[in-house]
């Protein structure tokens, strides 16, 4: 089984290193002639106005945490799903009432207008 | 007789034994040699899925798409990946050098690194770890970060806003995906692709799960960033959104990663719900497994693309609505009636095949007629509006209609 995660272990190393060559070969091939206008933060040919690193809405953060709860939901979900044949019908149904839980809590949020995008 | 790959990896490993390697370090060798022929071949194959999209996006449209360089056009992204290696690589001011070159990097890599667990034919796979489907769910969050750290290094407020963008949109079609890639470990008994595959001989998974695998596919194509969903980097769109201040090959980076993403999900729906290499005669000869998978794949990719040359993009407020009042909760209502309807089979006598395909079609109705209930209040919500606007606009004419 180790033998199936050192193919892993090759190949995204090698996946970083693929590309990087790539950009290595535009860095010699390509000019390096950096001045004012060119090294400016590009705002469709205006001044910037303003520090760059903005406070962004709520509303990303609450998606965000909606996800964080249905992610963690789908793990717990998973071995669930892998000894699902050797369940009977009740473990199978004490499974579908965690992801009603889970349903009760989306409509929740949806009740509460968190899922607009304001 | 008919397994190509396995005679040319037995005989490597005899070159290397013959070398004098011990066996435990020409296996891992081996591995490695996979490895780089896998990324190398997947990162080259993206140039001809270039060609094609740009040719079925082109037909789409009633013309002719890329059709002068080389035959019939193909060597047309050869020519643009050379406009791109000899342009210049502009560093703007004030940006985090390091992330700002890692993003691209790791976008690749996370696309890459999927392509380790799709089993390409009978025993050829990449890695078969017990967890694949996990395995994927997480290299394909990675992508999602690297397009946050694009934005954040790039050190402009549009860049930034447009990588929020995107992330708010990946992350949360990564919730529905995540859900029906539940329901193939279900049927299958396990998260190991090359077990999900053999799990598919009786019938394919995507008639036992129909819904799922449309689930699957639309939130798939969510999260590869195409059109309808391609708000995130449409030219038309908040500057090119997150990609604004990369140029040259960096650039290309991105735009390769996006591509193969494309691809890649067409290769997993093939293989989660549309048995992957199965077929007559592919035990026998791999070969022919491997062109069962490659024709499926490339039919999947081509409703991707049909998809992408049909529909209009959407709002980035109708894109986050969609997911989370349509999307997820059918996601949510496939996954709990499928897990109860597999334990009612044998109680209830049916096929398992007829059983399951009645509550998809359940489900389907049942969400139609929300739609349409939906849709009915919307539009009662509507007409009061309008009438409140006339009234408010034409006051003389209730007097003036009693001469």
């Amino acid at each position: 089984m180790q033998d199936d995660w050192v193919f892993i272990a090759f190949l995204l190393p090698l996946g970083m290193i693929l590309p990087s060559v790539a950009i290595l070969a535009n860095r010699i091939l390509g000019p390096h002639r950096p001045n004012q206008a060119k090294t400016e933060t590009y705002e469709c040919g205006m001044e910037t106005v303003g520090d760059t690193w903005v406070q962004f809405k709520v509303q990303y953060y609450i998606f965000a945490l909606i996800f964080v709860v249905f992610a963690v939901e789908a793990a717990f979900l998973f071995p669930w799903a892998v000894a699902y044949h050797r369940l009977a019908l009740y473990m199978a149904l004490e499974g579908v009432l965690f992801i009603l839980i889970l349903a009760a809590g989306l409509a929740y949020a949806w009740r509460k207008g968190a899922l607009e995008w304001v | 007789m008919g397994d190509p790959f396995g005679a040319i990896g037995q005989w490597l490993l005899d070159l290397l034994t013959g070398w004098g390697l011990a066996p435990a370090l020409a296996a891992v060798l081996l591995k490695f040699l996979g490895a780089a022929v896998l990324g190398t071949a997947v990162l080259v194959l993206t140039f001809f899925l270039i060609w094609v999209e740009r040719k079925v996006l082109a037909r789409l449209q009633d013309r002719l798409g890329p059709n002068r360089v080389g035959p019939w056009g193909i060597f047309q992204t050869l020519a643009d990946a050379l406009k791109l290696v000899v342009k210049e690589i502009i560093t703007p001011r004030g940006v985090d050098v390091v992330v700002f070159y890692l993003a691209p990097l790791m976008a690749v890599m996370s696309v890459v690194s999927l392509w380790a667990v799709v089993p390409l034919a009978p025993r050829l796979i990449g890695s078969d770890i017990n967890v694949g489907v996990l395995y994927i769910v997480g290299m394909g969050a990675v992508g999602t970060l690297a397009i946050m750290l694009a934005g954040w290094s790039s050190n402009n407020k549009y860049a930034l806003l447009g990588a929020f963008r995107s992330v708010a949109q990946l992350v949360s079609y990564e919730v529905p995906m995540v859900l029906s890639l539940i329901l193939p470990t279900m049927l299958a008994g396990s998260m190991g692709m090359v077990e999900i595959v053999e799990q598919q001989r009786a019938v394919w998974f995507v008639a036992l799960a129909p819904l799922a695998a449309l689930i699957f596919f639309v939130s798939s194509i969510a999260e590869a960033g195409k059109a309808p969903f391609d708000l995130l980097e449409a030219e038309s769109e908040i500057v090119a959104g997150y990609n604004i201040e990369y140029s040259g090959l960096v650039f290309g980076m991105f735009y390769v990663a996006e591509f193969l993403h494309g691809f890649t999900i067409s290769a997993l729906t093939a293989v989660l719900f549309l048995g992957g290499w199965l077929g007559p005669w592919a035990d026998q000869f791999p070969l022919l497994g491997f062109v069962y998978f490659a024709v499926k794949t490339a039919v999947v990719y081509f409703c991707v693309i049909w998809i992408r040359g049909s529909l209009p993009r959407f709002r980035i407020d109708q894109v986050n609505s969609i997911n989370w009042k349509l999307i997820t909760p059918v996601a949510l209502a496939t996954l709990a009636v499928a897990a109860i309807t597999d334990k009612l089979v044998p109680l209830l006598g049916w096929g398992r095949l007829p059983l399951h395909l009645a509550a998809n079609g359940l489900i389907v109705v049942v969400t139609l007629f929300a739609l349409r209930a939906y849709a009915r209040s919307a539009r009662r919500k509507l007409d009061a509006r309008l009438d409140a606007l006339h009234r408010r606009a034409q006051p003389a004419s209730s007097t003036s209609g009693a001469h």
